[in-house]
């Protein structure tokens, strides 16, 4: 069996309120020198099959037709082996 | 003139809705089941607020593949006028019927007021009994009503006259204070070139009667009525 | 041999075990052990609770309808079902699903018995907001119910928030529904005809909130994070299909009856809807939907998974029901059928695991508590008022009262809460109570919560009478008629006496009250143990209150309307400050008893303002509650942001303490404005109902200005005192 985890996170160039409330809190706990902080999804798809080169083509189309919004998210994934 | 209130199960704006146009506006509507295929008899699709699906992913992402999605990009291509308010707008643009996405509210809150916008645009099917640049005051009820869209959509946007509606202050300022969840260029309403598809944040139904506070929102359904008893003269 | 550490850890006693094998003539398998321990727990079977309950007053003007998980009554051949249920103990755990559950299973309570939820309000409470924690909570807790209750499509319309330091440890999460049904469309919660089927419906079931009620709602909080797993999970849109499912399947007329599997499933919804049909019932766990592997029978039982209910189905129609849950996507499971032998038979792939007759079951055994007065009140009670010395600047404590977590303006609270959808509300969220009206009648109905639990610390029979008091006066300010009312009775441990004692004395004085008022309580919930290792919270008898409007052109709001209007007084102000906000706030002193109640007088005052409205003679009417008058008048001026409207109060009478007159909190005092012309005749109600009447000023301008005929007292512009009413709240929970 395969498993993929698929991030899914806001454009780089779209600002992410979310992201920033979180670094204000840790940046309050007194953790200093933070660059950025983004939030984003996680996805993790089991899929029965062992085929790694299929299941990439598949989990790259779930991400265009519907777990990603190409206009204003990003997307990645990886796929391994798990039993 | 028949109108439809599209139901995905995770509507909870279609009777609202429709209590507007069967009781207010006094005219037939019908509500279409989200498995429906069959467009063919009405004139104005009204897609409601609500959380279609759950919205569990994001907004609209899963109405998107529903089989009543296919047939009202149709109805829209030919010419069938649609009206997308709260969820039915974030729908609208999922299944690019409308361009741009929409982000969380700035404030990261759902956020349920009354506010201000400024009608645009009143040349279209939906506005034309609106004064240009009339200010009316309707509900907003959303977590997701941050529209985004990069520069050269919105320079298309503005050139093509498709922004409908902007928020604004009680007195017509368009500004950054008068902007309640963060939306691009303050807009709460756009409409497709074509002039037949509107999505709108602000709740018109929740507007519609003096009892309710606002009858501000009334106008777009009587627009709606006037523009269809036109067409279907000619 | 059960050892006896296992049913203590059930939360069962000793001498209820006895009960158990006396009943059984065995030992009980586990799963009926588990079944007893919920079934007899204070959260399901009132046993301690039970004998003082009866007190309450079960009619009214209106028909009631009393029924196991909700009540109401019938307005013109339309029933209003209504209840409020605590959800403290999972809200102190995990704040957003706490709360967000708490809205499911009340708003499940209503919908159950046929009719479609219209509204909901919830009362809260918590601990300083200088606590990190706490602001945690009421994040948390606010986020919960928005989530679900926006989702849902049910309109959050109303309720209340308090902080206080006794809830430190212990927040109190009250959430309230409303639902609507045309009379003869009602269904039963119960299993009758044998060969009937009984079908579970709705979500899978999981190991969420196993053992929650009997445990949590049992016992006082110590280490709070190792209770983390008994909180359930809720599914709003689940529910937002389960609703709909279910009315469409009601209206089928193939149902017998229905409940939900609310606290305790599975347990509670089989031997209380047999034991109320006096049937029995046979069912087959190894037919129950799951979404986890190796489930114990027991853990089946006792699951509180969310989004469940079990139907009761006629015979050979189980198909057609099966059809309309799975047009939602829902399942419908036939478990198992009506028996006509009493006996609730649990099975498991066809081994029996428990075998009990329905009524032992759901006749939990009832306790005869003994209480004592607290000790502490003596103490508290006094309060030499000589020694306190008044202000020196009003204003700056007239901000201050305005800033203070628990008066300051609830915006930011309400606007996360879709209060407008279903297109019903009349009067938003920010009045003396919220009005919803009824699509297709002339009538509204009025709703609101309502308890000042320092008065009920200070003196727990009055302050009880008070808060049942308070909620008719805000519903008489919207324009309505008190009619019914459901209590959420919050306490300590009743097992120490001076708790129980507290307990006690609130329940008689709601009841006296409503006694007094005609009014019926026709549903409720209790909630013990609300406990932190620092000593029991407040006593915290919620009370929500639905009111009839019979013209809904008569309704009324507490702002201002109009500048060069008169500004009366209707009441008493009298020299007392026990238990006030002032006395809190700027003397820092939590002392003295509560305010005086004289019903009769309340009731003088309630007929006048309601008889002015409704002859339409009234622009604005606002009670006066914690901050006094002060803080009454300033919120006339200011809480219609979009025509905030001053006053010049210039009449008032000061033949006692200045300080008690603008900041005390005497009971029975309404805040009217009317115009010149209107005085007169309101003057001739007054005077009929021999309420006590006063012009006190008039309104206009951009100030608040209070004197005391030689020295202007306050002073202050609108735009400050709304500035610090407004923006308060925010900038607590930031900090």
């Amino acid at each position: 069996m395969l498993k993929a985890e698929i991030y899914i996170t806001l454009k780089k160039t779209i600002s992410d309120p979310q992201g920033l409330t979180i670094k204000h809190a840790l940046e309050s706990l007194g953790y200093k020198g933070l660059q950025e902080v983004r939030i984003g999804k996680l996805v993790t798809i089991r899929l029965n099959t062992g085929d790694k080169k299929e299941a990439k083509k598949q989990v790259d189309e779930m991400c265009q037709k519907l777990l990603a919004n190409p206009i204003i998210e990003n997307y990645s994934f990886k796929i391994e082996e798990v039993k | 003139m028949r109108f439809g209130v599209v139901v995905f199960p995770g509507s909870n704006c279609h009777q609202d809705c429709f209590y507007v146009i069967e009781n207010v506006l006094n005219q037939p509507v019908e509500y279409i089941w989200h498995k429906s295929r069959d467009l063919d008899s009405f004139d104005c699709i009204i897609l409601p607020g609500g959380f279609s699906y759950g919205d569990y992913l994001r907004t609209g992402a899963i109405a998107k593949f529903s089989p009543i999605m296919r047939q009202i990009s149709h109805f829209a291509q030919r010419g069938g006028l649609v009206i997308g308010i709260c969820n039915g707008f974030q729908i609208l643009l999922e299944v690019r019927l409308l361009p741009g996405a929409m982000l969380k509210n700035k404030n990261l809150h759902f956020i349920c007021k009354y506010v201000y916008v400024k009608t645009k645009n009143n040349k279209t099917p939906f506005t034309n009994l609106y004064r240009k640049n009339e200010i009316l005051k309707m509900p907003i009820a959303h977590n997701e009503g941050n529209y985004y869209i990069d520069r050269d959509g919105l320079k298309k946007l503005k050139k093509n006259r498709q922004i409908v509606f902007s928020y604004c202050s009680q007195d017509g300022d368009v500004n950054k204070k008068s902007n309640p969840n963060g939306a691009l260029a303050n807009i709460a309403g756009i409409i497709n070139k074509k002039g037949n598809v509107l999505g709108m944040m602000p709740h018109p139904e929740r507007s519609s009667e003096e009892i309710l506070g606002s009858k501000n929102g009334f106008l777009i359904f009587k627009s709606i009525a006037k523009w269809l008893r036109h067409r279907k003269n000619i | 041999m059960i050892k006896s550490k296992v049913y203590k850890n059930l939360g069962l006693k000793e001498e209820e075990y006895q009960k158990i094998l006396d009943i059984l003539q065995r030992e009980p398998s586990p799963t009926e052990l588990a079944m007893f321990s919920v079934e007899w727990s204070e959260h399901c079977g009132y046993p301690r609770s039970r004998n003082w309950l009866k007190l309450l007053p079960r009619e009214g003007k209106y028909k009631t309808l009393i029924g196991e998980d909700s009540g109401g009554i019938i307005v013109d051949g339309l029933a209003i079902i209504f209840k409020m249920e605590s959800h403290n103990h999972p809200s102190q755990i995990e704040p957003r699903e706490g709360a967000s559950t708490g809205v499911g299973g009340i708003i499940r309570d209503i919908f159950t018995t046929g009719a479609r939820p219209i509204a909901s309000l919830n009362s809260l409470r918590f601990g300083s907001l200088a606590e990190p924690y706490n602001r945690y909570l009421l994040r948390g807790v606010v986020d919960g119910i928005q989530f679900y209750g926006n989702c849902l499509g049910v309109p959050t319309i109303g309720g209340e928030i308090y902080f206080d330091e006794s809830y430190n440890g212990n927040c109190l999460v009250n959430a309230m529904s409303i639902g609507i049904a045309e009379r003869d469309k009602l269904a039963q919660a119960q299993a009758t005809g044998s060969g009937n089927s009984i079908m579970y419906v709705g979500s899978s079931t999981g190991k969420d909130g196993i053992g929650g009620c009997s445990i949590l709602a049992s016992h006082e909080f110590k280490e709070g994070e190792e209770k983390r797993p008994a909180v359930q999970i809720g599914d709003p849109f689940t529910e937002k299909c389960l609703i709909e499912a279910t009315l469409e399947t009601l209206a089928t007329g193939y149902v017998v009856g229905i409940k939900d599997m609310g606290a305790a499933g599975l347990t509670c919804s089989t031997s209380e809807m047999a034991s109320a049909g006096n049937s029995g019932m046979e069912i087959d766990l190894a037919h129950v939907p799951r979404r986890e592997a190796n489930m114990e029978p027991w853990e089946v039982m006792m699951s509180e998974s969310q989004e469940r209910m079990l139907v009761c189905v006629k015979k050979g129609k189980e198909k057609e029901i099966e059809q309309i849950f799975s047009k939602w996507d829902l399942n419908a499971v036939v478990i198992g059928k009506v028996t006509d032998d009493g006996i609730v038979r649990i099975k498991d792939k066809g081994k029996i695991v428990a075998e009990i007759n329905a009524h032992s079951l759901t006749q939990a055994p009832v306790y005869d508590m003994p209480y004592k007065k607290p000790n502490y009140l003596a103490h508290l009670n006094k309060l030499d008022i000589n020694k306190i010395t008044g202000p020196k600047d009003y204003n700056e404590v007239l901000l201050k009262l305005l800033g203070s977590a628990s008066i300051c303006s609830k915006t930011w609270v309400y606007e996360q809460y879709d209060h407008m959808v279903q297109t019903n509300t009349v009067i938003l969220p920010g009045s003396d109570a919220a009005v919803i009206r009824l699509k297709g009648r002339d009538k509204a109905i009025a709703a609101t919560t309502d308890c000042n639990s320092r008065y009920c610390y200070l003196n727990s029979y009055r302050g009880a009478q008070i808060a049942v008091a308070e909620a008719a006066r805000n519903l008489v300010c919207s324009g309505a008629q008190a009619a019914a009312v459901t209590d959420c009775l919050n306490f300590g441990n009743p097992e120490k006496q001076d708790r129980f004692w507290q307990f006690k004395s609130c329940v008689e004085g709601i009841a006296d009250a409503c006694k007094f008022f005609n009014i019926p309580v026709v549903s409720g919930n209790v909630s013990f143990y609300n406990e932190s290792p620092k000593g029991a919270i407040y006593p915290t008898p919620t009370i929500g209150m639905i009111g009839v409007i019979n013209d809904i052109k008569r309704v009324c709001t507490q702002y201002f309307k109009k500048e060069n209007e008169i500004i009366i007084l209707l009441g008493l102000s009298k020299e007392e400050l026990g238990g006030s906000e002032y006395l809190k706030v700027v003397h820092g002193l939590i002392k003295g008893d509560a305010p005086e109640l004289d019903l009769c007088l309340e009731e003088a005052v309630q007929k006048t303002a309601s008889e002015a409205i409704k002859k339409g003679l009234v622009s604005s009417a606002h009670d006066c509650s914690e901050g006094g008058l002060a803080v009454a008048l300033a919120e006339c001026c200011i809480s219609n942001k979009e025509n905030m409207i001053g006053a010049v109060i210039d009449d008032l009478r000061f033949d006692i303490r200045k300080d008690a007159v603008i900041f005390g909190e005497s009971q029975s005092r309404i805040i009217l404005s009317c115009s010149k012309k209107s005085v007169s005749k309101i003057r001739d109600i007054a005077r009929k109902f021999a309420a006590p009447f006063q012009i006190i000023g008039r309104t206009g301008g951009r100030y608040l200005k209070i004197s005391d005929g030689k020295n202007v007292l306050i002073n202050l512009p609108i735009k400050r005192m709304f500035d610090k009413w407004t923006n308060s709240l925010q900038l607590l929970i930031t900090a």
